[in-house]
């Protein structure tokens, strides 16, 4: 069941467009990640969503009412939901008063006010803060109490935006910890924005790509990180090969595709003549130092130009008549005796190439 | 030089000895200063939570303005209280010039600038994302005022008591509307003018000294809550 509903929406500052006719519906129950990189429009579209502002084009429906201009209604609907910034502030009083203030806003007592914050700071694991002044906290615990603060009021829905944005590994998954936990128990609607793609892959139901002020794809997190509608998703949730061809040959749904000479096999439903982006990702190639005997229907000589490692894993670029990044682990790069220069062999599926229609 | 001495000495002594005419004319001084802070204080409080929060056209020019008043001269509120209050004026009918009443509202348009526009720059001084909070959690707009004040209570306390300091050290105003009565209208700063220029220093030291530990006061209250 659709709860917050945008039509066409549209936001601009001094004459500048930051979003552009955005339609989009979130269910009850959903946890929708906004991914795109910084400066997309996320914030803006999370403010509109929490009517913090009001869109200069389209309307807003919350719960089948539309919420666009009518300030009573607005503050009705907004006293449902709750939205924690970027950078959260607290308030310069008590962790406990802080947490209490939107109870207090919306009329609640003494006791019942009491009652929540303490159960909120337990979820957050702050119980022990509550007479503290909330600004002598670190970035960490003021998330935390940012959190509860929003939870207090039992929102029906929680916007997040950036919730781990400036913290450290430590803190971020403790704070993920903290939402999993009211994913899976509060059954809370939650609307994040992040730019970080494996977050909102780890926490949401449902993912919508935006970028330059436009959603550019709505779907699970399957079908967002395996078959990104265009390039610049593509780019955008991690697909590092992106090599540009045009179909010359289909058999069934097996299609050649020339990219700069060399021909790659995939499955697609395009046509012959047809321009396209082969999206291939790092980790579905296998690199090997003489040509193998393989189910796997492509398979490159080239030769080792670039090796950099990344944590546990190496990154080998590899020139084969384009060039292609692959990704494999250390033990694999010192097994395999990788050097700059070395001839080697790459082989993948047609199965792990994900065709997407070319459009300029 | 011995002269000025003698007339320090018999000042500390009719501080010390809580001279009747001394503390009355203190405590007058403090009484209606302290009123029309407060009379200013409900008029500027909200007014500048009303003009922070709202856009319009000339916002910026009406806080120009605002604070081009911050250094009004007493006399020009003088004159201007004097002739709306004087038999002839337009609120003449109410018969109140030369008395306290006359005294505490020509100090409240005197020091509303002052509260006026330090409050409005206090708010101004906590950031957008406080509101922005606050609306979040539900606030109404009443309470999202609210909120903002009480983060800025500090700097607004401040721009308070800078208010009180100028209504109780002024004293062309309370000089041309309050006619400096004795037993009525004379306060600190006035009586500090009349004996002087009668010669008798004693009185006018002692009152002066009051003057400068009200103002020392003053100032160490302000810079306490600075600090914070």
């Amino acid at each position: 069941m659709t709860l917050i509903e945008t039509a066409n929406i549209g936001q601009k500052y001094a004459g500048q467009h930051i979003l552009k006719g955005v339609s989009l519906n979130i269910n009850r129950g959903d946890v929708f990640a906004l991914i795109g990189p910084t400066g997309a429009g996320k914030t803006t579209l999370l403010r509109l969503l929490d009517l913090l502002e009001v869109p200069s084009s389209g309307s807003i429906y919350f719960d089948g009412m539309d919420v666009t201009g009518s300030k009573r209604l607005r503050l009705q609907a907004r006293r449902r939901m709750t939205f924690v910034l970027q950078k959260p502030v607290v308030f310069n009083m008590s962790v406990h008063d802080n947490v209490a203030c939107g109870l207090k806003w919306r009329g609640e007592k003494g006791a019942a006010i009491s009652q929540r914050v303490s159960r909120v700071l337990e979820v957050v694991g702050m119980t022990e803060y509550s007479s503290r002044n909330a600004r002598t906290l670190s970035g960490g615990e003021t998330q935390r109490v940012a959190i509860a603060r929003a939870l207090a009021v039992e929102p029906e829905v929680l916007f997040l935006d950036e919730p781990t944005a400036n913290l450290d590994p430590v803190s971020t998954s403790r704070i993920e910890e903290v939402l999993a936990h009211i994913i899976g128990e509060q059954k809370t609607t939650v609307v994040m924005a992040t730019h970080d793609m494996s977050q909102g892959q780890r926490l949401a139901s449902r993912i919508g790509v935006i970028m330059n002020g436009e959603i550019l794809q709505v779907g699970s997190p399957g079908d967002i990180f395996s078959t990104p509608q265009n390039k610049e998703v593509a780019q955008f949730v991690g697909v590092e090969n992106i090599l540009s061809g045009v179909i010359v040959n289909r058999d069934d749904n097996l299609v050649t595709i020339d990219v700069s000479g060399s021909l790659i096999q995939a499955i697609s439903d395009y046509h012959i003549g047809e321009e396209v982006h082969a999206l291939i990702r790092p980790e579905d190639i296998t690199l090997a130092p003489r040509k193998e005997t393989s189910s796997a229907r492509n398979t490159f000589e080239g030769r080792i130009t670039r090796i950099f490692p990344v944590g546990a894993l190496v990154r080998v670029e590899v020139a084969c008549g384009f060039p292609l990044l692959i990704v494999v682990t250390k033990r694999s790069a010192q097994d395999l005796k990788l050097t700059v220069d070395k001839k080697v062999y790459a082989t993948f599926k047609a199965t792990a190439i994900h065709i997407i229609k070319r459009w300029n | 030089m011995t002269e000025l001495w003698e007339a320090l000495v018999t000042a500390v002594k009719l501080i010390i000895s809580f001279d009747p005419e001394v503390m009355a004319i203190a405590g007058r001084s403090l009484a209606i200063s302290a009123t029309s802070s407060t009379i200013a204080a409900l008029i500027c409080l909200p007014l500048a939570t009303v003009i922070h929060f709202n856009k319009f056209r000339g916002k910026r020019t009406l806080i120009n303005i605002v604070q081009t008043l911050f250094s009004l001269p007493t006399v020009a509120v003088g004159l201007f209280v004097f002739v709306l209050f004087s038999s002839a004026g337009p609120l003449g009918g109410l018969d109140i010039l030369f008395t306290p009443a006359v005294m505490v509202i020509g100090q409240v348009i005197l020091i509303s600038p002052i509260m006026l526009g330090l409050t409005i720059s206090a708010l101004s001084g906590i950031d957008k994302s406080i509101a922005d909070t606050a609306i979040s959690l539900g606030a109404s707009r009443l309470q999202t005022a609210v909120i903002t004040l009480r983060e800025a209570r500090f700097a607004v306390l401040a721009g308070l008591i800078m208010g009180f300091g100028r209504a109780i050290s002024e004293v062309g105003l309370s000089l041309m509307v309050g006619g400096n009565i004795r037993g009525f209208t004379r306060t600190i700063t006035t009586a500090i003018s009349l004996e002087t220029s009668k010669g008798d220093l004693e009185l006018a030291l002692a009152l002066g000294i009051i003057l400068i530990v009200i103002a020392l006061i003053i100032n160490l209250v302000l810079n306490r809550v600075q600090q914070k």
